[in-house]
């Protein structure tokens, strides 16, 4: 077992009335990319300046590498931030930018140079060292960040929000990168995020954040299959949640599940469906064509209301519009039972 | 913000030529057409026994202002102090518009802004008349000293040759106290404003590659308060050179260029040095601003 | 963004001496004016002995007695009163005329609206008393407010801009959608919004007037404003005490409508929509 690189332990923090973390722990292994994952005010940013030393928990320890740096300035820990505007210097170059952290620990002019443009190499914008911070397109604005950031060889490379300022397809571009980058260089990446589709294509494992308190902490395969409370599977996936009280009407069990939208078939009335499925019938409400599928909702008898989701190669359902009546069915192992 | 601009159709231009000509007429006759005949003014010559204006055009009195040393005494004096009052200001300014940039909560910067506002407003003649009070030799700033034990020091910084006098308020050093009190406001606003640009992503990020807190000073937050000091620098600098008023009330009897125009224009009635005089202060501001942009003083921008 | 009040961490918070420097600074803009304050009730009426043997308001009805003091107040008064008229006039015209149209030249006439208040005082005084004399005028009243409303359109111009330049277009645009008139849409829409601007600049241009020396002194002939006798004050003092009396006056008189405008201008919560 690889040593911890990051512990939280009952790590609070509160903003007057307000309680961003409440008594959080974590421990990442080194060498990992992980990922933490919530909504906005869930806590996971506040978390992440906790254990960049720009905020001081109230209470609880943060250890890095066994070391307590709890109440340590940034400057004294051996960690780097990547942050969500970048914060590059614009009165520097993006060369001076990048040898900045070497500048401030005294480290000789020429080396300096020598090892801000292999950082810049790296990450493929070797040939504008001499250019200012509003002379980059966002994209590479957010690499020379990288760059800047890795130069001091943290252990723990820290990452606000990295992507959300690009657009679709420079985002998938910098997710490939960023996952190859942490790969070539063992370092433990932890990065903030609200898009549950990047921390699971990205991360080793996921902290999934909700109003201060850390509700799964799984790999991505494990979240999105085996979600271990509605919030999660709403979350993460967009799962349909069914409460007790349905589900005791659907199943004969008072448990709370959760169903994903593609592993329920959706069928015309009379239909023939296979045997041991759980089934219910309902009305559709709106059919939405996604390309690679559509999403149907359909209202339930009881008031519930089901998402399916249809691959586009399925067959034909005819007469699938608003207001026709279906029935829905699932196996019964597909449902995932929730503690709530 | 996006600004439109409007293309100009018929009806459209007649209504902006018809807003835009009265203010444009005032300013144009009264203001431009004022400093035009001061311009040429200071081209004219005063002969010597008419004592009357020549109005013909001439470098004559160009030649006195720049040749006579007593003339260039002046000159040098009235920059020497517009320099040092400067570099003060920009001393006692940076704390106050550092703190009120950086570490006022709201309620706290509004007042602070509020605090440095009123005294801007107030009366210049009311702060100068002060001032006079406060420096005379029975007056609070030597009961001050008083108080403190320190009234050697005071003579001794009296005693100082060229900056000292007979009291703070008949030296250059009580002068520049006047000066530096003045204009502080007009350093300490635009400073502030530069220094509230800096995204505190920015100090943040110096900290987490490894700067402490002195060095986050010397290489991000300083290069960034240029714009601000920059700015400050030249109220300060064309505010002190131009001034007539203070050097006459609070100070040693030296003259200084704003005096000189004062003084010729009126009791000596030389009108064309006068102008001349004034266009000293124009050359050294022009010169002023483009150094500071050759230096890259508002490159941050 | 965060918005959430932060407890800045140990080694973010301000350094005692920071705090003290700024509190020092802030101290040493304040004190003359107190001191004006305090000497306008002191009981000796030589020297400036501080601190005062006594307080007393005598010299608030000696002041009050004086008919020079009186008349310098009432042609300040009629000064600002007439250069504030003026200046607003004035500077509405130009804030419209040049607020958003683009136009060859534009630069130039924005620089020439900066210059009443770029350029040191002392030059806009010479100036215009070189002016004079070339036109062959006598200073007077009408000099003076001259010299006045030039700097006051100014101030009210540079008000009014900054507030027609936070109106959105699309404000105009619809107004126009809905079917009003050009003048309509100045009377229902603009007017309203730039009214507090308005009052903003005309109450600095007065203050401003009032106050005003530097240019005043060459522009006034024999006449006599307040700062004036203020200032022939400073170097021939009948009883210093009056004049002290008179600087708390004028601090008034400029502090109040100042505090008003800043009010008047703080950017609230009503304007975007």
């Amino acid at each position: 077992m690889t040593a911890a690189a990051i512990v939280l332990n009952e790590v609070s923090r509160a903003f007057g009335a307000v309680v961003a973390l409440d008594r959080v722990s974590l421990e990442i292994a080194a060498g990992e990319f992980f990922a933490l994952l919530g909504p906005s005010g869930s806590g996971k940013t506040t978390c992440l300046r906790i254990v960049a030393g720009f905020d001081e928990p109230d209470s609880g320890r943060v250890l890095l590498d066994g070391e307590d740096v709890t109440h340590a300035p940034p400057f004294r820990r051996d960690v780097n931030t990547v942050f969500q505007d970048y914060a590059l210097f614009p009165h520097m170059t993006v060369t001076d930018n990048v040898a900045y952290g070497l500048k401030v620990r005294g480290v000789a002019s020429a080396e300096r140079l020598h090892r801000a443009r292999e950082m810049l190499d790296l990450v493929r914008l070797g040939e504008h060292g001499a250019r200012r911070p509003h002379q980059l397109s966002g994209g590479q604005r957010q690499r020379v960040a990288l760059a800047r950031a890795l130069i001091n060889r943290p252990k723990v490379l820290l990452l606000d929000e990295p992507l959300g300022a690009l657009d679709l397809k420079l985002r998938e571009e910098m997710q490939a990168e960023l996952k190859g980058l942490q790969q070539q260089l063992g370092i433990t990446f932890v990065f903030v995020t609200h898009d549950q589709g990047e921390a699971l294509s990205m991360a080793d494992r996921v902290a999934v954040f909700s109003q201060g308190r850390i509700e799964q902490l799984d790999t991505p395969r494990a979240l999105y299959n085996r979600p271990r409370t509605a919030f999660v599977a709403s979350f993460v996936g967009s799962a349909n949640v069914v409460t007790a009280e349905v589900a005791r009407e659907l199943t004969g069990r008072p448990q709370a599940f959760a169903i994903r939208p593609e592993l329920i078939e959706l069928a015309p009335v009379d239909t023939a469906l296979a045997d041991g499925a759980v089934r219910c019938a309902g009305t559709v409400l709106d059919v939405l064509y996604h390309g690679a599928s559509s999403r149907c909702r359909v209202r339930l008898g009881n008031g519930t209301t089901l998402a399916v989701a249809r691959p586009e190669q399925a067959t034909a359902v005819p007469g699938l519009a608003a207001g026709a009546p279906v029935q829905l069915a699932w196996r019964p192992e597909h449902a995932v039972p929730l503690q709530d | 913000m996006r600004s439109r601009a409007y293309s100009m159709q018929g009806r459209s231009v007649f209504y902006f030529a018809l807003l835009l000509a009265p203010p444009l007429l005032w300013l144009g006759i009264v203001y431009l057409g004022s400093l035009f005949t001061l311009l040429l003014q200071s081209f004219y010559a005063i002969d010597e026994f008419t004592a009357r204006v020549v109005p013909q055009v001439t470098l004559a009195t160009y030649e006195v202002l720049l040749t006579r040393p007593a003339h260039i005494d002046i000159i040098l004096r009235t920059v020497a102090m517009a320099v040092a009052v400067t570099l003060a200001a920009a001393v006692v300014a940076f704390p106050v518009a550092w703190y009120m940039a950086r570490y006022a909560g709201p309620r706290l910067k509004a007042l602070f802004y509020v605090g440095v506002m009123l005294p801007m407003w107030t009366s210049y003649l009311v702060k100068v008349y002060a001032w006079r009070l406060m420096l005379a030799k029975q007056g609070i700033a030597s009961w001050g000293f008083d108080q403190l034990g320190l009234t050697g020091t005071l003579d001794r910084m009296l005693a100082v040759p060229v900056v000292g006098g007979p009291s703070l308020a008949s030296s250059y050093l009580g002068m520049f106290v006047v000066f530096v009190y003045m204009w502080l406001p007009f350093m300490i606003l635009p400073l502030a404003a530069a220094l509230e640009r800096v995204p505190a992503s920015l100090l943040q990020a110096s900290a987490d590659l490894g700067a402490t807190p002195n060095q986050t000073f010397r290489h991000v937050v300083l290069p960034l308060a240029l714009p601000g000091l920059a700015a400050g620098s030249i109220f300060t600098f064309s505010l002190t050179l131009g001034d007539y008023i203070i050097p006459s009330v609070v100070g040693a009897p030296g003259y200084f260029i704003g005096m000189m125009v004062y003084q010729q224009q009126g009791t000596a009635g030389n009108l064309p040095l006068a102008a001349a005089f004034s266009v000293v202060p124009i050359v050294l501001i022009a010169s002023y601003l483009a150094l500071a942009k050759r230096l890259g003083a508002f490159d941050a921008l | 963004m965060r918005s959430e009040r932060r407890r800045p961490p140990r080694w973010e918070r301000a350094s005692p001496l920071t705090k003290v420097a700024a509190a020092a600074g802030l101290l040493f803009l304040h004190a003359p004016v107190w001191v004006i304050v305090l000497y306008a009730f002191t009981t000796e009426d030589r020297t400036y002995q501080f601190p005062p043997p006594g307080l007393t308001l005598h010299w608030f009805e000696v002041a009050f007695a004086r008919s020079d003091i009186w008349a310098a107040m009432r042609l300040s008064l009629l000064v600002a009163a007439a250069a504030t008229l003026l200046a607003i006039v004035l500077g509405t015209l130009a804030a419209f005329a040049l607020a958003r149209r683009s136009f060859r030249g534009k630069e130039s006439i924005t620089l020439l609206f900066v210059l009443p208040i770029a350029l040191p005082g002392i030059l806009t005084g010479l100036a215009l008393l070189s002016g004079i004399r070339t036109l062959g005028l006598e200073p007077g009243f009408w000099t003076i407010v001259a010299g006045h409303a030039t700097f006051c359109l100014v101030i009210v111009y540079n008000n009014v801009v900054a507030r027609l330049r936070r109106i959105p277009a699309s404000w105009i645009e619809a107004s126009g959608d809905l079917g009003a008139r050009g003048h309509q849409t100045f009377r229902y829409v603009l007017l309203p919004q730039i009214a507090s601007a308005l009052l903003a600049g005309g109450m600095l241009a007065f203050a401003l007037s009032f106050d005003e020396i530097i240019v005043t002194l060459f522009t006034a002939g024999h006449r006599q404003t307040l700062p004036i006798w203020f200032y022939g004050e400073l170097f021939r003092p009948r009883e210093r005490p009056v004049t002290n009396v008179v600087a708390v006056v004028v601090i008034l008189v400029t502090v109040a409508p100042i505090l008003g405008a800043y009010w008047l201008t703080k950017p609230d919560e009503n304007e975007s929509g």
